[in-house]
């Protein structure tokens, strides 16, 4: 029983280059990608921090956009349309339809207040100031403040903290000292003193932030410095006597960006809520400028029977806080892979 | 370990009169003075007014009768209320704000484990997602909103709990709620991260194929080794819950130290701004160095002599 193998005629051809490669087992077939665009293939794949980069980029776009386009002037009084309650057209959910339970009856307010043609989505304030006007303006300065206060901090903390780990030492150890010294005032309390120095207002608030915040920056740069220093490449850089200063911005940095990026993300709500805090204690920023604080504060005000009026600030708040926490989530997964589960 | 407390507590020492010097230099910068009605004073009366509180002598000899005192606990006399010594104030509305603060870091922290460690185990299920859900809206909602919701629903609309004021343990009930949902959400995201970690460590497999009941592997080995790095975020979480009285206190109107803080600052009583600031340090220094033992005293690993890093 002799066993024939048929084999095809063209097995014994000699193969072509163009085939070869196309053989080769080792090739690998998808692109090679760099460091940020990896990062950013796994962001897009964590569907909680994705959903709220673009809840944040959408807020981002109405606040600013409202310096243009705001559905009413944030700061036009009409004493006649005070506290409106919320009315969305088309809309017909006790809540959102423009009425209000007054003395144990449902009446139509805008009725009542001869303003049936008009609406306000989130209603009006004590001041017939429209609400939605209001909010998107008080997010405006929120915002603002905390992306000054976070450049501020970026920039002193990690200076400070790549200084303090790349010395080493004794400059190191009175540096960490100092900041351990910072550390044992709890923030508010020097944010408050800063503020009553420099008087409240927006500048001095994004000043007394500024200063308090970069502390936990500094601290995560100098440790990741210190690590870093030790690396092969700064060492091949020290020996090619390149100064430090290059070494810093040119080696260091790039390798600092994930770090940086995830503390930024953790610090900007941080500092929204110290302002929306100082703002409701009453030191923060004064009328007639808003903030999401001074609207909470308002709107507690007169809770009990306009709940609406707390209810939105406390939401967009409430959103814009979660919305980063996700984010700075997702980014550290997303930089760091051994994080993840 | 004696010479590392001794270290510590030097330091510590060091710290507030760092924390003194500067808070006081700042007072003096201030601007405003403590009279309300300066117009209407005499240029004699103003005169006797600043003598009766030593405000007429140079900076430097103020500063030092300062920290005089301040060693012995005395921090000088209310601008706000005449006659009072800060010290009184402080140690009269210490209490209340000590109550609360610890009821909701304690409450907060043990639900927080509870809540971390069941997400931990049932990992990716409906459970997990409410545990990540409740974490961040925790981290999320500042807690003034979240005290005033609870004051309007639970307090005013059910009727549960009072409002407002400060009496017996069921008022304390609704600040400590909304002060506790801040350390509840960083401890169960925390103890959430560290146990799944731990769960996949080798000496879990170890134990589960020894033959320990699912309790036991979670009890005496994922739980207690997922607990020692919790140590650590208790002086954060201090820090927040000092920041958080100062609002909630004001919003339930607790007669404590964070409320005080708040009146102070926004009637210019400098002595007693300067007390408390003294008072919030060495609160805080107090539970870092604390936690810092303690830390060394439940992992070995952690030399004491030397700095962790």
């Amino acid at each position: 029983m002799a066993d024939t193998v048929k084999l095809p005629e063209d097995s014994f051809k000699p193969i072509t280059s163009d085939d070869r490669a196309a053989l080769d087992s080792e090739k690998i077939a998808a692109p090679s990608l760099t460091f940020a665009q990896d990062a950013w293939r796994r962001l897009k794949k964590n569907k909680g921090a994705w959903v709220s980069l673009i809840v944040l980029v959408v807020i981002f776009i109405m606040a600013f956009g409202s310096i243009f386009v705001s559905p009413h002037d944030p700061n036009a009084v009409h004493p006649a349309y005070a506290n409106l309650p919320s009315k969305i057209p088309g809309v017909s959910i006790n809540g959102f339809n423009g009425t209000l339970v007054q003395a144990g009856e449902r009446i139509d307010a805008y009725k009542a207040a001869g303003a049936s043609g008009a609406h306000y989505i989130m209603g009006t304030d004590y001041l017939g100031r429209d609400l939605f006007s209001r909010v998107l303006y008080g997010t405006r300065i929120s915002l603002i403040i905390a992306l000054v206060a976070t450049l501020f901090d970026l920039t002193i903390g990690v200076t400070y903290g790549m200084f303090s780990g790349w010395k080493g030492g004794r400059i190191d150890t009175i540096m960490q000292r100092i900041i351990e010294i910072i550390l044992s005032i709890p923030n508010l309390v020097v944010i408050v003193l800063l503020i009553l120095i420099l008087k409240p207002g927006m500048t001095s608030i994004i000043i007394a932030i500024a200063l308090t915040s970069w502390v936990n920056m500094a601290r995560l740069v100098r440790a990741q410095t210190l690590e870093l220093k030790e690396q092969e490449f700064i060492l091949a850089a020290r020996t090619l006597g390149e100064r430090p200063i290059k070494i810093a911005f040119k080696h260091l940095l790039p390798n600092l960006s994930s770090v940086i990026i995830i503390n930024t993300m953790f610090t900007i709500p941080n500092a929204i809520f110290f302002e929306a805090t100082l703002s409701y204690i009453g030191i923060g920023i004064s009328s007639p400028q808003a903030s999401l604080g001074t609207l909470l504060n308002d709107g507690q005000k007169n809770f009990q029977f306009l709940p609406y009026q707390m209810w939105w600030p406390a939401l967009i708040l409430s959103i814009i806080m979660l919305a980063f926490n996700l984010l700075g989530d997702g980014l550290r997964d997303a930089f760091d892979p051994r994080t993840k589960e | 370990m004696a010479k590392y407390l001794a270290k510590r507590i030097f330091y510590l020492i060091l710290t507030l009169f760092i924390v003194i010097t500067v808070t006081f230099f700042l007072m003096k910068l201030l601007p405003g003075t403590p009279l309300t009605n300066q117009a209407k004073l005499s240029k004699s009366q103003i005169h006797l007014i600043y003598e009766q509180y030593g405000l007429n002598k140079p900076v430097w000899q103020q500063y030092l009768l300062y920290l005089a005192g301040a060693v012995k606990g005395d921090f000088g006399t209310s601008f706000q209320f005449s006659d009072q010594p800060v010290s009184y104030l402080i140690s009269s509305r210490i209490e209340p704000s000590l109550q609360i603060g610890l009821q909701a870091m304690i409450i907060g922290v043990i639900l927080g484990v509870i809540i971390g460690a069941f997400g931990a185990m049932k990992q990716n299920t409906w459970v997990d997602t409410t545990t990540t859900v409740v974490s961040i809206l925790g981290i999320s909602i500042p807690s003034f909103v979240l005290a005033v919701l609870l004051q309007y629903y639970l307090g005013l609309k059910a009727g549960w709990f009072p409002i407002a004021e400060w009496g017996g343990f069921i008022y304390t009930v609704l600040p400590t709620l909304a002060l506790g949902a801040q350390p509840l959400a960083e401890s169960a995201r925390f103890v959430r991260t560290e146990m799944v970690d731990v769960l996949s460590s080798d000496y879990i497999e170890l134990a589960k194929a020894k033959g320990l009941s699912k309790t036991g592997v979670i009890y005496h080995h994922a739980l207690r080794n997922s607990l020692i790095p919790l140590i650590t975020i208790v002086g954060p979480l201090a820090v927040n819950i000092m920041t958080g009285s100062m609002v909630v206190e004001n919003i339930f109107s607790i007669p404590g130290i964070g409320e005080q803080f708040v009146k102070s600052v926004l009637t210019n009583d400098y002595p007693t701004i300067m007390g408390l600031t003294i008072v919030y340090s060495f609160m805080l220094c107090v539970v870092l160095l604390i936690t810092d033992i303690l830390y060394g005293i439940v992992d070995p690993r952690i030399r004491l002599t030397g700095k962790a890093n």
